[in-house]
């Protein structure tokens, strides 16, 4: 069977941002009448080719042809006029306008410059209709659950293309949709998926953004797979398996995984440090239960944007959870905001080191003593000799090089400037360090450092949680893996000889426990 | 596919409490419940004279015209801070064009009315294509303006134009024996007009949408940069508009004329129950928040006792309360 034209081909696509090639000689296919996942970690390049594709930003290089016509997008009007119409993970709607304002904004009826209210409504709720929902178009949308209001977001969205192919502007219809079922519940989905299904079988081309692989098998036919801003694989989904999905996606072959393997004693028994029962965010991270003993590493595995970061967010009380609790040292304990876990010997480093870590503005010195004066508060300041005299005894015990405390911290490398951070947060002799992708753009020999201090702080006795995406690193270090999928924590494990990179990418791969 | 039923919004409380109207609607009663308070205190002093209504929109047409062009700015989640000085300017250019150029108004207003939309219009160039905050680029314009009139001259110049002052002393009759001034019936004029244009144009929603989510807007596909530059060149456009209609209320040019009136307009904004981040309010309350600050003035006034700084402390106190009622509101219509 010969396959038909591609309604939209993307080829030898180069992107750049400030020297960096964010994608580089990628191509892409899209088909009329199918659901195309758009699969890669984060900073793999879906993003990014998705706003060349919106007119968000800007081509370097490659073309990109829409029905067999070459096509030059300027901006997001024009790639709305061409056709292609997207819906972002956060919804895009003006919250303070109705219904059918969101729907036909830039395309009322009007009369003589006047806009007409009525035919504007009797529109909207002909579209509104059309796409099986019952909605009080001049209410706000605002006062509609994020559900409808993405599913608002595409119907404005299917209506312009619609609008466009009625002119004859192309005629082509391409629907992109960014991360759309990250904030809603399974029922919502799945009016999400039937309405999808119901676009692809009109002809629609619709491209699928989702880290749910589960709801990537559910519904779409084909997938384009990106790994570091190159093209790795494009298959018919039914061709491959969530097991060789994931090794694509990550890039490591499994038998190249397993010898990398290192265990490491069981941890005490005993009371745990911090206990969890139920704690979870709407939107973040499942309830979830989990224990850490004092000299314990937790090593927490799963793919980007599975729920890692989100789970550390609310050990650390930097997000409010929306139910659950939480125990430290046997008591529980509130943790509404960063200060109450800093408080009780919580510590987190963030994986956002430069935006949520460091003031670069600031010396090391200063950098390094701000959460300790933090904790004492600036009634008390830390006395200048005994300043100067921790702040030279982490500098060295960390080897942060240039070895100045006077030294802005933005000069200095990514992983010195890790390590003034983790300088920082040992100040305050933490009882649980949390490690959200420490080692995460350092280069080798720092990262190697930072291993040996998080191995040698367990055996201090300190709890820490580790995030990584490096499995190897992660069996490496922790006593306990925790791994996560679709922002649920789906198997908590002990770690020792018979865990291997095979069996984490299992579960990780298909959420079960074998 | 099934037809899929939501039931609409939360029903109960939502119609009332979260209702957009609803601040306009306190803003009106508390109108209502000065007059009457007013009416019921100075019975004796002619308080329910239907002109001392009418004197409410003589002696503060030019704040509601400037009011009004802060309503489209403030819509779009800005500010506009030069609202003052381009009126004190349009002040002095119309008095120097008229008394010292012998220029008739009629030539002289449309120039003083591109002057200020051509500095609105710039305004809103630097702000969205420098992507440099509000505050700062107007708070620029405040200084500039105040400093051009100074250029002009730094004396008052007063008009004795007879022309200006035939129109100044012109009384629009109303049934009932009270009658308007050419300024408050323009200032009408406008309020009529901006109505129009938030609510019946394509201009309008955009000026709502982008107060609303501006990131939306864009990604919608909205002329956003062209709608914030307008309105800009709006708010220049209406403090020239107001500029004229001081000088003839005034009858002079000064280089202090309306020092701080952006904040009055400002005011009558916020009090109208115009959200201050954008995409929730409308012109009819700002009319209300004029007349509650004008309201107040006059309150003052009959009560004959009070020094007029008691304007600027009611107005304080006024201003403090309705930005509580809106926290409250946002709050709740986002929990």
């Amino acid at each position: 069977m010969a396959e038909p034209r591609p309604v939209l081909e993307m080829k030898c696509i180069v992107k750049e941002f400030a020297g960096t090639r964010a994608l580089s000689g990628v191509d892409f296919r899209l088909f009329p009448g199918e659901i195309h996942a758009l699969l890669g970690e984060n900073g793999a390049g879906k993003s990014t080719l998705i706003k060349l594709l919106t007119g968000v930003h800007s081509l370097d290089g490659g073309t990109v042809s829409l029905d067999g016509r070459p096509v030059h997008i300027t901006g997001p009007l024009q790639a709305q006029q061409a056709g292609i119409s997207t819906v972002y993970q956060e919804v895009n709607l003006c919250q303070n306008l109705s219904v059918a304002e969101n729907i036909l904004i830039g395309r009322e009826p009007v009369r003589a410059g006047r806009i007409r209210w009525k035919q504007l409504r009797e529109q909207a709720t002909e579209l509104v209709t059309r796409f099986g929902l019952d909605l009080d178009v001049s209410a706000p949308v605002g006062s509609y659950p994020l559900a409808v209001q993405q599913l608002v977001a595409i119907i404005r969205a299917v209506s312009i293309s619609d609008a466009a192919e009625r002119r004859g502007a192309g005629g082509s219809k391409v629907l992109i949709l960014d991360e759309p079922t990250s904030s809603l519940d399974r029922g919502e989905v799945e009016e999400l998926f039937a309405l999808m299904r119901r676009l692809r079988d009109e002809g629609m081309a619709i491209v699928f953004v989702s880290h749910f692989l589960d709801q990537i098998y559910e519904v779409c036919d084909r997938m384009t797979i990106l790994r570091n801003g190159t093209l790795v694989a494009e298959h018919m989904v039914a061709d491959l398996d969530q097991m060789q999905l994931v090794q694509l996606m990550i890039g490591k072959d499994l038998g190249q995984l397993e010898e990398l393997s290192e265990h490491h004693a069981q941890p005490a028994d005993g009371e745990p440090l911090l206990r969890t029962e139920g704690l979870g965010r709407t939107g973040g991270i499942a309830p979830f239960d989990l224990e850490v003993h004092a000299g314990e590493v937790l090593g927490l595995a799963g793919l980007l944007g599975s729920g890692r970061t989100e789970l550390a967010r609310l050990l650390f009380g930097a997000d409010a959870p929306d139910g659950g609790r939480v125990d430290i040292d046997g008591k529980q304990v509130a943790l509404r905001a960063p200060n109450d876990a800093i408080g009780r010997g919580v510590a987190f480093l963030s994986e956002n080191r430069r935006a949520e870590g460091l003031v670069p503005d600031l010396t090391v010195r200063e950098n390094i003593i701000l959460a300790l004066q933090a904790a004492r508060g600036w009634t008390r300041p830390v006395p200048v000799s005994q300043r100067d005299e921790l702040v030279a005894k982490y500098i060295a015990a960390l080897d942060i090089r240039p070895a100045d405390p006077e030294a802005p911290v933005s000069a200095l490398s990514g992983g010195n400037q890790q390590k003034v951070l983790l300088a920082r947060w040992l100040l305050t002799r933490p009882k649980l360090l949390i490690l959200d992708e420490p080692t995460r753009g350092i280069d080798v020999g720092a990262k190697a450092e930072i291993q040996k201090l998080v191995v040698s702080l367990s055996e201090e006795g300190m709890a820490v949680v580790y995030i990584s995406a490096e499995l190897e690193e992660v069996l490496r270090l922790s006593h306990t893996i925790g791994v996560l999928r679709d922002r649920r924590l789906v198997s908590r494990i002990a770690n020792g000889p018979d865990v291997t990179a095979g069996r984490v990418l299992e579960i990780i791969a298909s959420g079960e426990h074998r | 596919m099934s037809v899929i039923s939501r039931g609409g919004p939360s029903p109960h409380g939502y119609r009332l409490l979260q209702d957009r109207r609803l601040p306009v609607l306190v803003t009106a009663s508390l109108f209502v419940v000065m007059f009457g308070f007013g009416a019921f205190r100075y019975q004796a002093y002619g308080f329910l004279d239907a002109q001392v209504f009418m004197n409410l929109f003589i002696d503060n047409g030019y704040l509601l015209v400037a009011a009004v062009g802060a309503t489209f700015v403030i819509l779009t989640g800005g500010i506009d801070l030069s609202v003052g000085s381009v009126i004190g300017f349009t002040t002095m250019l119309t008095a120097w064009l008229v008394e010292k150029q012998g220029l008739p108004l009629l030539v002289v207003a449309p120039i003083a009315l591109a002057v200020g939309a051509f500095g609105g219009y710039l305004m809103g160039y630097v702000i969205h294509h420098f992507e440099i905050q509000p505050f700062i680029v107007t708070l620029a314009g405040l200084f500039f303006f105040r400093g051009l009139c100074l250029v002009i001259s730094k004396e008052s110049i007063s008009i004795s134009d007879p022309a200006v002052d035939r129109l100044a002393q012109t009384h629009v009759p109303l049934p009932g024996g009270s009658f308007l001034s050419i300024a408050a019936v323009v200032s009408l004029v406008v309020l009529a007009a901006a109505f129009y244009v938030l609510h019946y144009t394509r201009f309008g929603r955009r000026v709502y949408a982008i107060g609303g989510s501006e990131q939306s807007a864009l990604l919608m596909g909205l002329p956003v940069a062209g709608t914030k530059i307008a309105v800009y060149t709006v708010s220049g456009f209406c403090s020239a508009l107001a500029g004229l209609l001081f000088t003839l209320y005034i009858q002079s040019g000064d280089p202090l004329h309306a020092v701080g009136l952006e904040l009055d307009a400002i005011a009558s904004v916020v009090v109208g129950g115009t959200l201050l981040t954008g995409g929730s309010g409308y012109v009819i309350g700002t009319l209300c928040g004029v007349l509650v600050l004008g309201l107040i003035k006059s309150l003052i006034q009959f009560e004959g006792t009070l020094s007029s700084w008691w304007t600027k402390i009611a107005t304080g106190v006024l201003l403090f309360a309705f930005i509580l009622i809106q926290r409250t509101m946002t709050a709740r219509r986002r929990g």
